[in-house]
Order: structure tokens, then sequence, then C-alpha cells
């Protein structure tokens, strides 16, 4: 299992357990556990609409790419621990991460 | 003012509204179609025009762009009008059955039939996370640059780091008393010639570049005055401002579609999966900005509902006609 702690934008918390064998980014997997996305691009790390913070657990994600981080430079909400969720594969490195959703609701 | 009278207003001009033409063509009926962006194609010329697609059927990979281009080329034949850049703001029923659409920019559309194929909604810039930002809308924050005259001899704080605000900002340093370019990044990712000009114009001092900065609050009197930056240390400056130009890119919103009366479901427009009517008559809802059950935004899925709603559109178009169902390959495809 996979633990990820996800604070939702009115400050609610839950930690999600995903399954290690999923195949999927992680804001396809916010999804499936409910959250509301809307990921207007569909995880090509264009839209920011699954800007997220990160708040703890991060030192095992991997660095974000050109494309992430052109998105994020160019968006006005984001900060130095801003990642997008579609950049994210869910797998047992991110294992105790700790984010906090910040872009569109659906 | 522009006066138009056709048979089917579209509004939205992405993949799926361009094939709704082609639909309703294939039907003799006209359309107009109308888009807050300056170009047609909606999200797939707006936010991702070189992205590979391959889930459109008989191509096994295309690329947005073409895609738009190919359904151009699809639905010239059935000449539809476009009011592009404009921003629909007004519906309004007539006693008769028929609609009145109407935009920012004046443009009146009668049509008997009223096609929402406005995807995630209505394009708008995205806003930074400003107190009081709305209020110095239209006062000194303006979100794109109509007319550059404007800001002649103007003192100009530009916040941004994509494309257009190194465009913006090389064009007005020429034109403007003082041009600001406030950027949280260190680097600029976009276009490496802007990227260049910038940093030359900045070594020459004829901006003033800041960068890992945020613009985070800003004040007047009426008229905006200051704009208040903070940079990565925390230090804040105040910079004199007459405009403030906030160049985050653009952001979908369902907009003024939201009042009209139409049944809504977390921010979509809920739909009889027999035509993809709403609860209006009159008024159909296909594409990214439906909702049904089992619904999947997916372009096709689209294009599948474009064909339905132009079977059941069909009787207000032509009350009085009986309609056959024709396949393209048998009978062609037949202009006006």
């Amino acid at each position: 299992m996979i633990r990820i702690r996800v604070e939702d934008r009115d400050g609610s918390i839950r930690v999600i357990e995903i399954p290690d064998t999923v195949d999927l980014n992680l804001m396809e997997t916010l999804k499936i556990y409910e959250y509301k996305l809307r990921a207007t691009c569909g995880g090509m790390a264009l839209c920011a609409d699954c800007h997220c913070q990160v708040i703890d657990g991060g030192n095992n994600l991997p660095e974000p790419q050109d494309a992430e981080l052109i998105t994020l430079e160019n968006h006005p909400g984001a900060s130095f621990n801003s990642r997008l969720a579609c950049q994210i594969r869910v797998a047992e490195e991110i294992d105790g991460l700790s984010i906090r959703l910040m872009g569109e609701t659906e | 003012m522009a006066q138009i009278t056709t048979d089917i207003c579209i509004i939205g001009a992405g993949p799926v509204g361009l094939f709704a033409v082609f639909e309703a063509g294939l039907l003799k009926m006209r359309c107009h179609l109308i888009d807050v962006l300056q170009q047609v194609g909606g999200q797939l010329s707006e936010i991702y025009p070189q992205k590979p697609i391959y889930d459109i059927p008989g191509f096994p990979v295309i690329n947005a762009q073409q895609l738009v281009d190919g359904l151009m080329e699809q639905i010239e034949p059935f000449k539809p009008g476009f009011s592009l850049g404009e921003r629909v703001t007004g519906l309004e029923k007539l006693d008769d059955g028929s609609y009145i659409v109407s935009t920012n920019e004046d443009t009146v559309v009668r049509s008997k039939v009223v096609v929402i194929a406005g995807g995630l909604g209505c394009f708008e810039p995205r806003k930074p996370p400003i107190d009081n930002l709305e209020t110095y809308e239209g006062k000194g924050v303006t979100y794109m640059v109509k007319d550059p005259g404007l800001f002649r001899d103007k003192k100009v704080v530009i916040a941004g780091g994509g494309d257009s605000a190194l465009d913006w900002t090389i064009y007005l340093s020429e034109l403007a008393e003082q041009v600001t370019l406030v950027h949280r990044g260190d680097t600029f990712r976009g276009a490496p010639d802007s990227a260049e000009k910038v940093a030359h114009l900045a070594g020459q001092g004829k901006i003033n570049l800041l960068l890992q900065s945020n613009v985070t609050a800003i004040q007047g009197n009426g008229r905006l005055q200051k704009v208040q930056v903070l940079d990565k240390n925390k230090l804040i400056q105040t910079v004199e401002a007459d405009y403030l130009v906030p160049l985050f890119g653009l952001t979908p919103r369902l907009g003024p579609i939201a009042d009209w009366g139409l049944q809504i479901d977390k921010s979509a427009i809920s739909v009889n999966t027999l035509d993809y009517s709403t609860n209006i008559e009159g008024i159909y809802a296909i594409g990214d900005i439906n909702t049904y059950p089992g619904k999947l935004k997916l372009i096709l899925c689209g294009f599948h509902e474009a064909a339905l709603m132009a079977q059941s559109a069909f009787k207000y178009v032509y009350p009085e006609q009986k309609l056959s169902f024709k396949y393209t390959t048998v009978y062609g495809v037949n202009t006006f």
C-alpha cells in the first residue's frame, strides 16, 4: 500500500491508501478517490488544474520536467513547493507523501 | 453591431462545435458559431495545439491543430459564420420560439436552435491571488493588451513569465515610460529569443526585471497607483504603476450560461441522451460541457452527440418537413 496524506481545499485531511499495483499518475488516482480535480488538459502538464503543494515527504519525488516547470512558473498561485499531480507517478517512492490540493475543482 | 439570422447558433468553436456544423449542414441547416477565443479549435488550439491525439477513429495519431484544420476543411462547404473573440452575454427567447444570442461585442444572432458546445466553459484570464484585484479591473488592472497606445508614457507592471509576458514587455519597452516585468521563476523557459531580448533590455536599464518575485498587493486611490512585489527573500518593494497586466494564460469558466435556467450538475449541463437536448426546448448541449450517466469527455463522444443533436434540431428548423436519414456514402455531401 502507498499512503498519501491529502489536504483538500476546505482544509479536510484524509490519508488515502493506494494499492501499489496501481499504474496511474497522482491526478488520476485522486480522481478515483473522488477528489474534485477538473484536469482540463487531461494530464499533459498544461493547465495546472491539478496544482498541489507538497507539504512533506517530497524528497523521493522525481524532479519536475520542463513542461511542468513552464506551467508552474506561469501559474499565479504556484509556490516553491508546488507540483502538478498529473506529473507524479504513483509508486512506492511517494509513500508517505503529504500534499495540499490547490487547483480547480470540477 | 452585427445582426445575423441563421438556423443554429453554436456557442463554442471547439472540435465538437465545428463538427456540429457538418452534421447540421447535411440536413440543410445553416450555423453561426461564437467563441470567446480569437481562433477556432477551443482547447485544442488554445491549450495543446502541438499535442498528438490517439483516439480519433481513422487517425492512429493526429496533432490537435491538424484535427482542427481538418474539421475546418470538412465544414467549409456549409459556409458557417463565425464571431470569434466574442463572449456570449445574453440569451432571449422570442414569442415564435426562436432565440436571440448576444455577445459583448454587440453581435446579435437570431436562430431557431441554440447549441452549447462550450467545452469546459468560456476561457477567461487566470487571475493572480491579490486582494482587491477585481476592484481595480478597468482602473489600471487589465488582463490583455488590446490597445497598446493606452500604455504610452505610462508606468506598466507586467506579471508572468510566458511568451505573452515576454512579448509585451519587449513591445511596451519602446512605448511606456517604465516597464517592470515580475516573474516568479529565475529563468524564462519559453521562447529563447524573447527571453534573451528581455535580459538585454534589463541589462541596458530599459526595463526593470524582477525575478523570483510575485506581485502580492496593489494600492491606489480609485485608480491603480502602486504594486507591491515580494521576492524569494521575503523582501517587499513597491513599484509605481499606472497599469498592472497579469499575463498567466486562460482558464475556462462556465460564465453566463450558468444563469440561463439550464439544469446544471457539477458545472456541466444535464442533457437527455436521446438527442442531447437540455431542459429548455430548442437548446442543446454537446461535448465536454454536458453531463449524463456514463458521460465520457472525449472528442469522439462529442462528435456522436453532434450527430444526434442535428437530427433532433431539424424539427425546429423545418417543422413542416419529415426527416429521412441519408448516408453520405450514398448521397455525398450536398452543400448549400
